[in-house]
């Protein structure tokens, strides 16, 4: 009992550490627009944020019962593998963070899963049909609805307002973008803080702590709200320059049209039972909205960068869970404070590289993306 | 493997639908406020203006109110 015991104490930790890191990569989607037009300032954005995604994760009833949407077998799923789920989905996360890359938490947590079941469990465990219908498909077609989406309206608006004065139309989608912004982290709240309270009630069925049809107790929704927007508080302030400033240089009305596509798509698809990428919409979103003002203003190669992420997260992440499973199924009690340890130490130093080359609230609109990158890989060759 | 290309299509439709609906008439509010300035600036009255830029925005407020009630299971 003991082992199991330690194991679940690892996962719930782990749990909550993916959801803080999932809260502060994700800050970007709902707020990097709305910051870079000006609609909010920086700190109050996130604040916004946090708060609404604190509310989002009380607001949802429904419990995340299947962590994985049947992507891996749940029956084979135990908390070792999903400790090295975890693992791989945290460290991933951490580094596109430190290139100031916008990926999919999602998709990282599922790679996480994918690979530790993998290994753990054998290739039977995932159902690669369902990581094909529910991940690959809607991964390809929700940023370019959203994108399209926002193509379509960005015209529309610059069309509307072209004879208006400019600096009541800034200000008036300046102020759309505040609903439409908040609109996004409720969404979020209540899709991912919801990603986080399943394993952990899985974790604590699996050990015998909950019964088998049990919800999340109380105290692990409000460690995951707290966690997820403690994190979205903190805010990925590399993160957010890159969706803010990085790919297209946004005015309100681009903002506003992204947001809404963002919105519009994020709401139908789960209202019709598709799992997506809040983080893919939303860049699919804000790239539509600059090729509807002006083609030449998208910096493709920012863009082309991020959909490298997008292509890379999932399989790279597996890669990191499955190395992960590979020694807290082989390595008993050992390997998991081995993997823990290592994944510690791993984080640490990412964020000391990140110390580097500080991006927060004072200089967040300032310098487009490319430099982050060029100068966190010249500190890290150094 | 069961591809839900009904529901995908779907889900592009709705959402491309709304989001254009949305900045529409978001866009025509905006532009209805901004040609009520410029009517008041000429001395004339611009009841008619405000009155549009007011329904404007109640249909993007009501759809902000349907999104509302699409992420939060109680209300359902």
């Amino acid at each position: 009992m003991d082992h199991i015991t330690f194991l679940v104490a690892m996962v719930i930790v782990t749990a909550l550490a993916f959801d803080f890191t999932n809260g502060f990569h994700d800050t970007a989607n709902a707020m990097a627009t709305s910051i870079a037009t000006g609609a909010l300032r920086p700190k109050v954005a996130v604040g916004i944020s946090g708060v609404l995604n604190l509310a989002g994760a009380f607001l949802s009833t429904e419990v995340a019962r299947t962590i994985s949407g049947g992507i891996v077998d749940d029956s084979l799923v135990t908390p070792g593998m999903i400790f090295a789920g975890l693992v791989g989905a945290i460290l991933w996360n951490l580094m596109t963070w430190l290139l100031g890359l916008p990926s999919s938490s999602s998709h990282a947590l599922f790679g996480g899963l994918i690979g530790a079941v993998w290994v753990g469990a054998g290739r039977g465990g995932v159902h690669f049909d369902k990581v094909v219908e529910k991940i690959l498909i809607p991964a390809v077609a929700s940023p370019v609805v959203a994108g399209l989406a926002a193509l379509a309206a960005t015209y529309l608006a610059y069309r509307i307002t072209a004879r208006a004065p400019k600096d009541g139309v800034s200000k008036g989608f300046r102020t759309g973008q505040v609903a439409s912004a908040s609109l996004v982290s409720l969404a979020h709240g209540t899709n991912d803080a919801q990603k986080t309270m399943g394993v952990i009630t899985l974790a604590l069925i699996s050990c015998g702590a909950l019964g088998h049809d049990a919800g999340p107790p109380v105290w692990v929704v409000l460690t995951s709200g707290l966690a997820i927007a403690t994190g979205t508080y903190l805010g990925g302030w590399r993160i957010i320059r890159t969706m803010g400033k990085g790919i297209v240089d946004i005015e309100s009305p681009q903002g506003f049209a992204a947001e809404s596509a963002a919105t519009a798509v994020i709401l139908t698809s789960a209202n019709l039972g598709f799992a997506l990428s809040t983080t893919q919409v939303c860049s699919g979103g804000i790239l539509g909205a600059g090729v509807g003002r002006r083609l030449a203003e998208v910096r493709w190669s920012t863009a082309g960068r991020m959909a490298l992420a997008w292509l890379v997260t999932l399989p790279a992440a597996a890669a990191v869970g499955a190395v992960a499973a590979g020694a807290v199924v082989h390595g008993g009690t050992l390997g998991t404070v081995l993997i823990a340890v290592a994944a510690v130490v791993i984080a640490a130093v990412i964020v000391l590289l990140s110390r580097r080359n500080p991006v927060h609230a004072d200089n967040v609109n300032s310098a487009p993306t490319t430099s982050v990158r060029r100068s966190a890989t010249a500190h890290a060759g150094a | 493997m069961d591809v839900k290309w009904g529901s995908l299509g779907e889900v592009a439709v709705v959402s491309f639908g709304a989001t254009v609906g949305v900045v529409l008439f978001f866009a025509l509010g905006v532009r209805a406020l901004a040609g009520r300035d410029a009517a008041r600036t000429a001395g004339q009255d611009g009841t008619a203006l405000t009155a549009a830029a007011g329904a404007c925005f109640a249909v993007c407020a009501g759809a902000v109110l349907y999104g509302l009630y699409l992420i939060i299971p109680q209300f359902h």
